[in-house]
């Protein structure tokens, strides 16, 4: 491994590693401490699990107090924290270092509030993103942001990362749903900041804390929005003979004013691999598909279809199905969401989450087919083509030597190639471990300086998961600053 | 006051940055405005320049089919509105106008618009002005020029310093050019109108709607005459159905009229937006920001010790109030009042002297007041920006050493 480095454990930190046991101890319960490296070990890595390093010590809080009485230990003793959710991230953003403290919200797992007629719930942020659905379904609500590890991720790492899903074209992301958090700074301060009410008296804190990777603080709760259901959804498949079409199609819809809850475009590679998965009745001679979903009524999904179809007409599909039934929807969308299974089954894949300007689809999906025939890898596209957010996935083999060095420098040509158009380094993933040391292809010095600045403020000892986000040369001197010495 | 100082309008972003580096060095407060159309909102402040962006003006992108417009902040608000308009588009969240409000002539600006983060009511369906921004460019008060964010919809690359700009009035930057999600036009709007009901039985009709699937972008109430209104819009169909819907939903309220001429819903919802209602009247006006179901409870209290006019809009989220311009203005009862409910209350017009001694916008709680203090005196050291516009400027001139 080691392509991204980390920095060298501190060893004053190691050294005193019983006293600092026994201070956590001290402030969490016993309890609520995990030590013993045959149990830390499985708090190692997140998703990005090609990267792992088990941390000095894990702590479980059982409260908000818990939480600012643990974060006060690690200052006074100058000891990293990492906070956790679920460790789903796919950027390596709980990875732990050795000499730090992992602190997971999972025993923080209640609903604490739900108010239906202001349209909003309470929960602490160890709650998995699914379960805060479904604790509202009953009366017919949801909370929008699904990323697709919906079913495992926990809202602190949502919030963590401002993560998305498939429908953000039309609910937004994590911050466009957050209405307020309860934040755990390093010094131990709990902030109460937004609320059940709109917008804040002052600055923006809510909307720079969503998206801050826990580096600001621990969130231990969420005021969210929750939304009542549509009435209905159902998808649209279609297929065209050329990336180029199917891309013009997406912006052609958009400019007629449809707004679809979600438009996922597949090409060659991804629709052969989900077929041959999932059995979903894809067409495989097409260059390249669409799932476009619209909701509403009966009568208000027909309008829009029918709207979606007179569009793509103008294309000249090869193929367009509409479903026509609860079934048949689920099997449209049972390929698609079996892309990533259906990738692992044929290689190792790296996911990247670049985002691009929907008018360079095109241009990028070609530059990226002739990237793959350089690299030697082959590479499959799934992705939120409505708002450009592109999710190639390069195949390789893990136990070939080199091949993912190979994997990781075209990934990160990928990723240039998305800043070069005029898009993002990434778009739902975040930047954790994995694209720290590409910051600087998107953000000049002043840019980060500014950012870094606001990591000044609510943690000014650096402590909070550092080592991530900016590249390490960048807060090296921040880094140093209080920390008592760093090898790296 | 400011209105006697010489106005300087920067051409550019590099020369808008050396002109602020210059002021760091002299320590000169300056005081920013856009188009200067909502002179009078906001704590006055004291400068010595007054630093206008209306010269970095023009539009730099527009692609429709990726639904992104970017604008450098001297932009007029109009400008954009027409040509978006010409595409079918709009910025989803109804930016507002309140130069009416504010008896002020100027027309607003696009860097004006977010920098103050006022919104209309589609924020609750659409979200707020913050919501739509993707990216910004801006000067801070080293004079650094410094991006955040970019021109796609979906960003989460480092921190998201476009959220904190939008709203900071210029106290933590100049913005200089703004990207933004833009959304199609509905095709189609119907106002929805039930008579007669009181603030709590408004609200209660308004809290149903919102709660139903027929994806409501409207929601408000006047108190003096009892209407309680609701937006639908979309394509026609759509939108026939859903008036029907909510017609039988909301019955147990009373008979439901429905609406479907294009100017009259648009004058309709656009002094909704701009809160017409209190432009003409004397009087101190506070918007106040609380939980929907808050606020008649909030504003009947008040009613036993001040006389008053109320508008709900965001389905009770946000508040108007019309009070007497004198004492202070109702502040005492009116913010200790909105604080029990976790809210918070703006003074949007009073006299320049009555702004200075209440003080605009809702203290924070200690915590928060910390962090924001200590943003300011990072992105502005000198406090040089607006100083006291948002908050106390000592602040940020005593953290500054």
């Amino acid at each position: 491994m080691a392509h991204v480095l980390m920095p060298e454990p501190d060893g004053r930190i190691l050294g005193r590693r019983v006293e600092i046991i026994a201070a956590l101890e001290a402030v969490a319960g016993p309890g609520n401490v995990i030590s013993d490296p045959a149990e830390t070990i499985a708090y190692e890595c997140d998703a990005l699990s090609a990267y792992h390093c088990p941390p000095l010590a894990v702590v479980l809080p059982r409260s908000t107090q818990e939480v600012a009485d643990v974060l006060k230990t690690c200052l006074r003793l100058g000891v990293p924290v990492v906070p956790r959710g679920s460790g789903t991230s796919l950027a390596g953003g709980a990875l732990p270092t050795a000499d730090s403290i992992v602190i997971g919200v999972s025993r923080l797992n209640k609903v604490l509030e739900t108010d239906f007629p202001n349209r909003f719930i309470r929960v602490q942020s160890g709650m998995t993103n699914l379960s805060v659905s479904q604790s509202v379904e009953a009366e017919g609500f949801f909370y929008a942001p699904d990323p697709s590890s919906q079913l495992a991720c926990a809202i602190a790492g949502n919030i963590a990362m401002n993560s998305g899903g498939a429908h953000c074209l039309k609910y937004g992301v994590t911050t466009n749903n957050l209405m307020g958090v309860t934040l755990v700074t390093m010094d131990g301060e709990i902030v109460e900041i937004g609320g059940a009410h709109c917008d804040p008296a002052g600055y923006d804190l809510l909307g720079v804390i969503c998206g801050s990777e826990g580096q600001f603080g621990i969130v231990t709760e969420a005021v969210l929005r929750i939304l009542r259901k549509p009435e209905g959804a159902r998808p649209i498949l279609m297929g065209f003979d050329s990336n180029e079409v199917a891309g013009e199609c997406v912006a052609d819809i958009i400019k007629a004013g449809v707004l679809p809850v979600a438009m996922e475009f597949m090409d060659k590679p991804a629709i052969i691999a989900c077929e041959n998965f999932a059995h979903a009745g894809y067409p495989t001679d097409v260059e390249a598909l669409l799932i476009v979903e619209v909701e509403g009524s009966p009568a208000e999904i027909a309008e829009q279809l029918a709207q979606i179809r007179e569009v793509a007409q103008r294309h000249s599909p090869k193929v367009m199905r509409e479903s026509e039934s609860a079934m048949q929807s689920d099997l449209i969308w049972k390929g698609r969401k079996a892309a990533f299974g259906a990738m692992g089954q044929m290689a190792d894949y790296m996911c990247m989450d670049g985002t691009i300007p929907t008018s360079q689809l095109p241009f990028v999906l070609k530059r990226m087919q002739e990237m793959s025939k350089e690299y030697g890898l082959g590479v499959a596209n799934v992705f939120h083509a409505g708002d450009g957010n592109l999710h190639p996935l390069i195949l390789y083999n893990a136990n070939k030597p080199g091949d993912q060095e190979k994997c990781e420098a075209f990934g990160s040509d990928i990723l240039k190639l998305c800043v070069e158009v005029g898009g993002c380094l990434t778009g739902e993933h975040g930047v954790g471990i994995e694209k720290r040391d590409l910051m600087t292809v998107q953000y000049n010095e002043a840019d980060l300086e500014a950012q870094m600045r606001v990591k000044d403020v609510f943690d000014p000892a650096w402590l909070l998961n550092p080592a991530k986000v900016f590249p390490m040369a960048v807060s090296h001197s921040r880094r140093m600053r209080n920390s008592q010495g760093e090898a790296a | 006051m400011a209105g006697e100082l010489e106005i300087i309008a920067p051409q550019s972003e590099q020369e808008l940055s050396e002109l602020v580096a210059g002021a760091m060095r002299k320590q000169t407060p300056l005081e920013i405005i856009g188009a200067g159309s909502r002179k009078g909102y906001g704590n006055p402040v004291a400068a010595t320049s007054q630093v206008s962006t209306r010269a970095i003006s023009g539009i730099t992108l527009y692609e429709p089919a990726a639904l992104t417009i970017v604008a450098r902040a001297g932009t007029p608000l109009d400008e954009i509105r027409e040509v978006l308009a010409a595409e079918g588009q709009h910025l989803p969240f109804e930016p507002a106008d309140w130069s009416q409000l504010l008896a002020n002539e100027t027309r607003p600006t696009i860097g004006g618009t977010v920098a103050t983060g006022i919104s209309g009511p589609r924020r609750i369906q659409a979200g707020a002005v913050r919501d739509s921004l993707i990216g910004v460019r801006f000067v801070d008060g080293t004079g650094a020029i410094t991006k955040n964010g970019g021109r796609v919809m979906k960003n989460v690359t480092g921190y998201d310093l476009v959220k904190l700009m939008c709203g900071s009035q210029g106290t933590l930057g100049i913005l200089t050019e703004m990207s933004f999600k833009v959304l199609p036009m509905p095709r189609k709007t119907a106002t929805l109108t039930l008579d007669g009901l009181d603030d709590k039985r408004a609200m209660e009709a308004l809290s149903m709607a919102l709660g139903s699937p027929f994806d409501i972008t409207g929601a408000a109430h006047f108190a003096q005459s009892g209407d309680t209104i609701i937006r639908i819009e979309g394509f026609a169909d759509s939108v026939a159905y859903r008036c029907n819907e909510l017609t039988r939903l909301l019955a147990p309220f009373g008979p439901a009229e429905i609406n479907d001429d294009p100017t009259v819903n648009q004058q309709l919802w656009q002094s909704v937006r701009d809160c017409t209602e209190f432009s003409g009247k004397p009087g101190a006006i506070w918007r106040i920001s609380l939980k929907p179901s808050d606020g008649p409870k909030l504003v009947a209290g008040l009613r036993t010790k001040m006389p008053l006019e109320a508008i709900y809009d965001w389905g009770g989220g946000l508040v108007w109030l019309l009070v007497a311009e004198e004492g202070d203005c109702g502040a005492g009862a009116i913010r200790s009042a909105v604080a029990a409910t976790g809210g918070h209350a703006t003074l949007v017009r009073a006299s320049d002297a009555m702004r200075s001694t209440i003080g605009v916008f809702q203290p924070e709680a200690a915590a928060v007041a910390a962090i924001s203090s200590a943003l300011r005196s990072r992105f502005d050291p000198a406090g040089i920006l607006n100083p006291g516009r948002m908050y106390a400027p000592t602040n940020a001139m005593r953290k500054a050493g």
